[in-house]
Formats: structure tokens, C-alpha cells, sequence
């Protein structure tokens, strides 16, 4: 078998999110959390619905490359009908972080103050809604001070801290079950819901991973990742033809 | 019956500066470019642009034309930021209300409907409230009674406010004569909101049939824009270049390249903005196919 990289290992970790998700619709952002709906779908989650990334669900779970005129598709979802499908609960989508806290706020936004940002990100986009009312998880590639952060810039997705101050209506259905960076995989069992070192991929130290965070983890029984197994690799490849997770992922 | 067609020029003297104006489309998908091009080119200042974000809140923004946006994202889709928005922002030269895309879509159908907000979850918890001190929150009024869900007990639900707009624009495949159009596309976005929750309503379109043959660009139920949403027609061949306009054309991804490589360069830039924006649409035109045909 081949070499085994650190973007196999995060995709099976993220994968690991959509385990016994059954029949909902998984939305995933970067090229790991991609691979990963996939492989989960071709693997444990048989009934999880992709869409095309533009208005359709696609049927099957077919390599990244695949042209969009080669996709089958088998229903609609114009953007209109996304929201009836965030605000019912059947999704659980992976974003990406510019920064997340230690109570899994994240932002997307704007690094640096509100009126004049330092750097001018992407926006909320649907961040606020998605993160109370669907399980929400994150994907981080580049774990480091500046995106594991005491504090993050903009509010998008609502943290533990936050989403409790606002109220019943706001935790009724906030969960967020996992983050994957690319040197673990952490979750929100800490005291008082903050985020917790779960894994740490092979070859990586906790010392590393405290280094690298801008905040106290709590660090409880930590164990490695698993490494892909032989069956999952095979599908990865197939999934991933050209590479494009290696280049997403630094080791 | 009334003949709702007219041109550019006449579509942008209705509108005034001051103005909050909704622009259609998603990202850079199906915007009507031709009209954010000759707002470019005209005098009015002072506006609120209410969009779904792509290159026609980065152009406009850039322009000093604008006072405030009021947005959840601005994306060129395939590249992912916006190169002029990123510039206006990081010089602090605009306000921005960012709005939850889910809310975007309640505050145009509050509009719509003629209510002052519709409830929603989202927003609660994040800066979209506790940054605008003018969104507000409202309790469940079903506490008990047959209505009442015991799981919201005591909860409250950001109010999202009604996205009322002075003008709304959108850019359709095809419109008819009276005001008719249709999304032959694969999503028709939000743009049947905008123009509800509009005053002045304004189509453009890649090309205007008779009234009664939109059926024969698509399916009827594609045809989902009707004439109690329209004021203006007007007819805009390639007018969503260079964003997408599935299925008559796909985005121009060469000339966004070449956008956001000039926009990186303010000696570049100037190329850029005199071959292309300090134009009116038929030279604009004219020189996207000389484009074309250099590549071939």
C-alpha cells in the first residue's frame, strides 16, 4: 500500500462527523471535508445527500474531478429551498474557520475591527444560521495561534458562551460535534463546553498541539488518530485522483 | 396592454441618488452587470446596495457611489474574494450591515409581504445582533394555548427586519413585451423578493419576446417572475457579463482573471477601467469580443 498522508488521515477523521448521520444533507467546505462526505457516504452513511455545490442533489458520491455536466442529479434545491433545509435541522455541514475560539465561535468575515478589517474575508455568509440550528462542525488546515484564538474578530458561527447567553432559542438545536485541524481532532467535552484535544494525528505531539493554540485546551485522555484503513484509502485515491488534499493540507 | 420596454439610459435616470437599490443574481452568478456598468457611468451617490454579493458590490463600492451595504458575502465564486470590496473595506470607506444569507432572504420577504420582520433563529448569538444595535429581538407570543411549543419556552427569536428597497434590479434569460420573465437557469435565487419588496422595478433581460412566447425560451414554470413585479424592461444581450448566465452563457473566467489581476495594480486598474467601464454597454460589448476572438 502507498504512503499514507497527514490529508488521508484528517479526511477520515472528518469523515468520522457523518457517521450515523442517516438521511440528511451534508455540506462540506475545502477539499478534505469534501473527500470526507464522500467517503462516509461510499462507506458508513449510504444515505447522506450531496449537492452539485450550485442547485442540485447529485446521486452517488463520485470523484472530486468529476465536470459538472457528468454529475447525475436527482432533485432540485435552488438556494431558496437550502434555508427550508437549514432551519429543519436535516444538515450537518463542515466550514472552514479563519478563526475559532475555545467555545467554537468561529469567524469568516473580517480579521481586525468591524469598521476598517485588516483583512477583508469572505462575509458571514450563512454561518449565524447555520450554527443554531444544525449540527455544525469546522475544518481548519492550517491550525496555528492566529486561527485557534482566545477571542475571534466577527461572531459567523455561534459558540457555546454565545449561543447560551441568547438563550433557549438559540441552544434548542446549536451542536457542534467536531473540529478537525490538521494536527487533531477536538471536540467541545471540556468544562463548560469548551474544546477539547480528542486525537492527535500520528506524528504529532501535544506540546505541538498547545503551541499552536491561543488558548487553554483541555487536554483529557488523548489517543491517535486512527490512520485510514487499506478499504478507505482505495476510495480516497478514487475520490481525490490529482492530489488536490495534499495540497490543502500541510503536514 | 402596456409596453414595459425602455432603455439603459432611461432605466437609470428612474432611479436617485440616496437611494437603497436590491440587485439580483448570487455572487457572480446572473448579475445585471450591464446596469451596474451604467450606474458606473452615471451621477448618482449617495446609495445603499442590498445584494447577494459578487463583482456588481465590488465595482459599485470601489465607484464612491455607495454609502452602505447591506450583505452576508462577497465572492467572485470561483476566486473567492472580492478584490475591489477587499480594498474599500480595509480602507474603511464603507459601511457594511452583514446580514445571516438566511435572514437576507426573510428581510426581502417581509418586505414582500408588507410586514415590518419575520422570526428566525439564525443571527441569535452572533455579531449579525449584538453589532447592530437597530436589529432587535421578539419573544414567542404562543407561551401557551394550542400554539404552544414547550421546547421555546421562554425563548426569544431575532426579528429579522423587512429589507424594504427604493428600486430593485435583476437580470432574467428572457423577459416579454409586458413585463413578464423567466430563469431558464438552475436557480432562480432570491430575485422574485427583490423585485417584491421594490418600488421601482426594473428587468433586464438577454433578450424580450412577445407577450405570451415565454414558453417558447422554456418551461412555463420557469416563468416565474410575472408583470404584477415589473416596471421596466429592458433588453441587455450578454448583460450578466462577466458573471454566469446558465444556460445562455457560463462566467467569463478569463476576463474575472483579468478583473481581479487589475485590480491588485492602480496603473493596471486604469487600463482596466477606461477599456472597460468608462464605456457605454455597446463599446463594453465590443471590446469583450475582441476578447473572444484574441483568445480563439
Amino acid at each position: 500500500m502507498r504512503d499514507i498522508t497527514r490529508a488521508d488521515i484528517c479526511i477520515a477523521a472528518a469523515a468520522e462527523a457523518w457517521r450515523g448521520a442517516g438521511e440528511i444533507m451534508a455540506s462540506p467546505f475545502g477539499t478534505v471535508p469534501m473527500v470526507a462526505s464522500r467517503l462516509a457516504k461510499r462507506t458508513f452513511s449510504p444515505d447522506l445527500v450531496l449537492t452539485d455545490g450550485e442547485a442540485a442533489i447529485i446521486v452517488g458520491a463520485p470523484p472530486i474531478t468529476t465536470r459538472p455536466s457528468d454529475l447525475v442529479r436527482e432533485a432540485a434545491v435552488p438556494y431558496k429551498t437550502i434555508f427550508s433545509v437549514v432551519w429543519s435541522g436535516r444538515r450537518h455541514i463542515m466550514m472552514q474557520a479563519s478563526q475559532i475560539d475555545r467555545f467554537g465561535n468561529q469567524n469568516l468575515s473580517a480579521i481586525g475591527p468591524a469598521n476598517q478589517p485588516k483583512v477583508q474575508l469572505i462575509g458571514v455568509r450563512g454561518a449565524p444560521g447555520n450554527s443554531v440550528n444544525h449540527k455544525t462542525s469546522y475544518w481548519v488546515p492550517d491550525h496555528s495561534t492566529k486561527t485557534f484564538v482566545a477571542a475571534v474578530d466577527t461572531v459567523c458561527g455561534v459558540g457555546y458562551d454565545r449561543a447560551e447567553a441568547a438563550g433557549p432559542g438559540a441552544t434548542r438545536f446549536h451542536d457542534l460535534p467536531l473540529v478537525v485541524s490538521n494536527l487533531g481532532v477536538f471536540d467541545f467535552s471540556g468544562p463548560g463546553h469548551t474544546m477539547a484535544l480528542r486525537s492527535m494525528h500520528p506524528g504529532v505531539t501535544v506540546d505541538e498541539v498547545i503551541a499552536a493554540t491561543g488558548f487553554d485546551l483541555h487536554i483529557g485522555d488523548v489517543v491517535e488518530t486512527p490512520l485510514p484503513t487499506d478499504e478507505q484509502l482505495a476510495i480516497i485515491d478514487e475520490l481525490d485522483p490529482k492530489g488536490a488534499r495534499d495540497r490543502e493540507v500541510k503536514a | 396592454m402596456a409596453d414595459k420596454r425602455t432603455t439603459l439610459a432611461e432605466a437609470v435616470s428612474r432611479l436617485e441618488s440616496g437611494m437603497t437599490i436590491g440587485i439580483g443574481g448570487w455572487g457572480s452568478r446572473r448579475k445585471p452587470m450591464a446596469i451596474v456598468r451604467a450606474i458606473l457611468n452615471s451621477d448618482l451617490t449617495d446609495l445603499t446596495i442590498v445584494s447577494y454579493g459578487g463583482p456588481d458590490v465590488g465595482l459599485l463600492a470601489n465607484s464612491g457611489k455607495v454609502r452602505k451595504v447591506i450583505a452576508g458575502f462577497v465572492t467572485l465564486d470561483s476566486i473567492a474574494l472580492e478584490p475591489l470590496w477587499r480594498q474599500v473595506r480595509q480602507r474603511g470607506a464603507i459601511e457594511l450591515q452583514e446580514v445571516d444569507e438566511g435572514l437576507f432572504y426573510l428581510g426581502l420577504q417581509a418586505a414582500a409581504w408588507r410586514v415590518p420582520f419575520l422570526p428566525a433563529r439564525a443571527g441569535l448569538g452572533s455579531d449579525v445582533l449584538a453589532r447592530y444595535p437597530e436589529m432587535k429581538t421578539v419573544a414567542s407570543p404562543y407561551v401557551d394555548g394550542p400554539f404552544a411549543d414547550p421546547a421555546d419556552a421562554g425563548a426569544t427569536f431575532l426579528a429579522m427586519p423587512a429589507l424594504r428597497l427604493d428600486a430593485a434590479i435583476v437580470h432574467a434569460n428572457a423577459a416579454d413585451t409586458a413585463g413578464n420573465a423567466t430563469f431558464t437557469g438552475p436557480d432562480p435565487y432570491f430575485d422574485e423578493l427583490f423585485l417584491g419588496a421594490a418600488d421601482l422595478r426594473i428587468v433586464t433581460a438577454e433578450r424580450v419576446v412577445e407577450n405570451g412566447t415565454l414558453d417558447t425560451v422554456g418551461p412555463l414554470a420557469k416563468a416565474t417572475i410575472h408583470r404584477l413585479l415589473t416596471d421596466l424592461v429592458v433588453e441587455t444581450p450578454n448583460g450578466a457579463h462577466f458573471t454566469s448566465c446558465a444556460p445562455d452563457y457560463d462566467r467569463d473566467e478569463a476576463f474575472q482573471k483579468a478583473y481581479v489581476a487589475a485590480a491588485s495594480d492602480p496603473e493596471a486598474w486604469a487600463a482596466f477601467a477606461a477599456r472597460y467601464l468608462a464605456v457605454d454597454e455597446a463599446t463594453y460589448q465590443a471590446a469583450v469580443l475582441e476578447d473572444l476572438e484574441n483568445r480563439a
